[in-house]
């Protein structure tokens, strides 16, 4: 389903020439859970962009569902984005001044949904991403910052995105806020869909079944193994 | 995207920051407002002073005499002073020019008229009972002279409103005393109604006697000074005016058109130069108020660059989840065309009741017309477009990936 082959991305800005990507190659099938873990200047968060398809990378080529999305154009790339590609971003990035229903409808709206499917669709995916009903019609900067994660996530689930992009999404969180998120993803994942999660941390990353370790823009090495299961978990 | 969702867009967008919404509008408002009524003041001006132009009379076409030129044309008297128009003149205009419709020859001086303990000087018009379809002059009180008048030299007068309240008293009955112009003692028989002063001439301060009577007994000669010709309608006028000119040139033995001793003027042109001047007048007041609609639109681009700045990230958030370079671009056109179509609609509001009031508290004649209103439309959405497009140009253009790491 995601097939990378050869990846380099290459950075020339004046005299600077910089390779972040190192000719990289990997697959992830239609429901895996992947952690990309390695630390800053890794590339980890170049190789985010490109699977996130808000660049293309600068040779090999990059097949999501069977198309090649190496090549695409700015507005093509923007296509795959909202119906291929769901984000969850470390600083949440809700629009404050929108309500939490309008927030998760947002994707909808780009996507061109009819009017009327859009809250059900909404009202699904903040059901999906474990947000009470009560906070719906509040403000997004009027909740704590794990509902404001959740209710990011529930923005990512919204078009039912091919992936489910998290770049450090326990970043801004305290550590058992950010495990009741992580538990959320593993749920997720065993609900079908496929996550990759970008993450520095060793501990965040083990929520993951498959763990790829960047160090200067190559795969140094990669661990399968149990997810790691929290209490937060258990007791949802 | 819908445009129902664009719309939604916008109103979140500018709600969420009603001041400076509020703000940056009041630039178009008062730009649009200023432009309302300055446009409006103009045109009223433009249709007082048509108005009072065409009140002389409507399809007027006016003979007066030209220069008196001595035999050898050693010296020149000034414009008007010949006397050499005469009622014969005036006659064969009538007979021969077949698109005047009337002709009414008059002879005008000034003298002191007097009364029992009053007196006063005014305009004396001896004229023919054709004078008030011409010159657009109506009766209030008695009648107007009639042609009995003129054949048997009465001595006979019609007082304009002016010289009666002058002489007898505010709205005083007038008609049936008499008066002494020059000495002689003339019957009032009617009164005009009032006018108002159409800036020329004053026709309401005017005295109006027969033509014979006032040659004979007044002026002691047989000239007349004024021929005035009302046209069949507006676009024969410049051929009456044409015809006229040939026919007096034939009439007083002149080859020359050059050393014409008389002037033909068409109200048309009076009216046009009048319009010209007031147009010119429209046309600055307007540009004064386009400026401070100038100076709106920047501050609307201002107020654009900031919000893309400002809102950056939000940006970058958009185009990850799928919105176009398009998408974003009609965005910020919309929020930028919100601001100058509210702002217009408020200022053209406001520039109406600015109109009214100027013509309520100040006297002044203002026309608020629908293409002024259309214009000002047209230029607040043409603003929101110029002033708009390059900041959403701007924000379509951020690369997704810096705009989602700005701070």
């Amino acid at each position: 389903m995601i097939a990378v082959q050869n990846i380099t991305k290459r950075y020339v800005n004046g005299s600077i020439n910089f390779l972040a990507l190192d000719d990289i190659s990997f697959t992830i099938q239609k429901g895996e859970f992947v952690a990309i873990m390695g630390p800053s200047g890794s590339g980890k968060s170049t190789l985010m962009h490109l699977l996130g398809a808000l660049d293309v990378p600068t040779s090999g080529t990059y097949l999501l569902d069977g198309k090649d999305v190496s090549t695409m154009q700015e507005d093509e790339l923007a296509v795959i984005r909202r119906e291929k590609i769901g984000y969850v971003f470390q600083s949440f990035n809700l629009l404050s001044r929108a309500t939490v229903l309008r927030n998760v409808m947002l994707p909808l709206i780009y996507a061109g949904v009819p009017r009327a499917e859009r809250r059900a669709r909404a009202i699904r995916a903040l059901q999906a991403a474990g947000m009470t009903e009560t906070h719906f019609d509040h403000r997004s900067n009027q909740i704590s910052g794990g509902q404001m994660q959740r209710v990011a996530i529930a923005r990512a689930l919204v078009n039912d995105p091919a992936i489910i992009l998290a770049d450090e999404p326990t970043g801004n969180l305290d550590s058992k806020t950010g495990a009741f998120v992580l538990a959320t993803f593993q749920r997720l994942n065993e609900q079908g869909h496929t996550i990759i999660l970008i993450t520095h941390e060793r501990d965040v990353a083990e929520y993951a079944k498959r763990i790829l370790m960047i160090r200067d823009g190559k795969i140094e090495k990669e661990e399968i193994h149990h997810a790691r299961r929290t209490q937060a978990e258990e007791s949802t | 995207m819908s445009l129902l969702d664009f719309l939604e867009e916008t109103y979140l967008a500018l709600s969420s920051n009603k001041v400076r919404s509020a703000l940056t509008m009041l630039g178009i408002v008062i730009g649009i407002a200023s432009v309302i009524v300055m446009v409006a003041i103009g045109q009223g001006a433009q249709g007082s002073i048509q108005a009072s132009i065409q009140s002389v009379g409507s399809n007027l076409v006016i003979v007066a005499p030209g220069m008196q030129r001595g035999f050898g044309a050693q010296v020149n008297a000034g414009r008007g002073s010949a006397q050499t128009l005469t009622q014969a003149d005036a006659d064969a205009i009538e007979k021969t020019i077949t698109l005047a419709k009337a002709v009414a020859p008059e002879l005008s001086r000034r003298y002191q008229i007097t009364t029992k303990g009053k007196n006063t000087n005014t305009q004396v018009i001896g004229t023919t009972p054709t004078y008030p379809e011409v010159r657009k002059v109506e009766m209030d009180q008695g009648a107007f002279l009639s042609d009995q008048d003129l054949r048997v030299l009465a001595r006979v007068a019609v007082l304009g409103p002016a010289v009666r309240d002058d002489l007898f008293g505010q709205d005083a009955a007038a008609v049936g005393q008499t008066i002494r112009i020059n000495a002689i003692e003339f019957k009032i028989i009617g009164i005009t109604r009032a006018k108002g002063g159409t800036g020329f001439s004053n026709a309401d301060d005017a005295v109006y006697v027969p033509l014979p009577t006032a040659q004979r007994f007044l002026a002691g000669d047989m000239y007349v000074s004024m021929v005035s010709i009302e046209a069949v309608n507006q676009d024969a006028m410049s051929t009456v005016q044409q015809q006229i000119t040939d026919l007096l040139l034939e009439r007083h033995r002149l080859s020359n058109p050059q050393a014409a001793d008389f002037n033909v003027l068409n109200q048309a042109d009076i009216v046009a130069t009048a319009s010209s001047i007031t147009s010119t007048f429209t046309a600055l007041l307007a540009s004064i108020a386009g400026i401070s609609l100038i100076v709106g639109g920047i501050g609307i681009m201002n107020m654009m660059l900031t919000t893309v700045t400002e809102r950056t990230r939000e940006i970058g958030l958009r185009k990850a989840i799928g919105a176009q370079r398009g998408d974003i671009t009609y965005q910020f056109l919309m929020e930028a065309l919100a601001l100058t179509c509210i702002g217009g609609s408020i200022g053209v509001l406001l520039g109406w009741i600015a109109a009214w009031a100027v013509t309520q508290f100040f006297g002044l004649t203002s026309v608020v017309s629908l293409s002024s209103v259309a214009l000002a439309f047209g230029v607040s959405a043409a603003i929101g477009i110029v002033f708009g497009y390059y900041p959403a140009h701007r924000a379509a253009r951020l690369n997704p990936i810096e705009a989602l790491r700005y701070e």
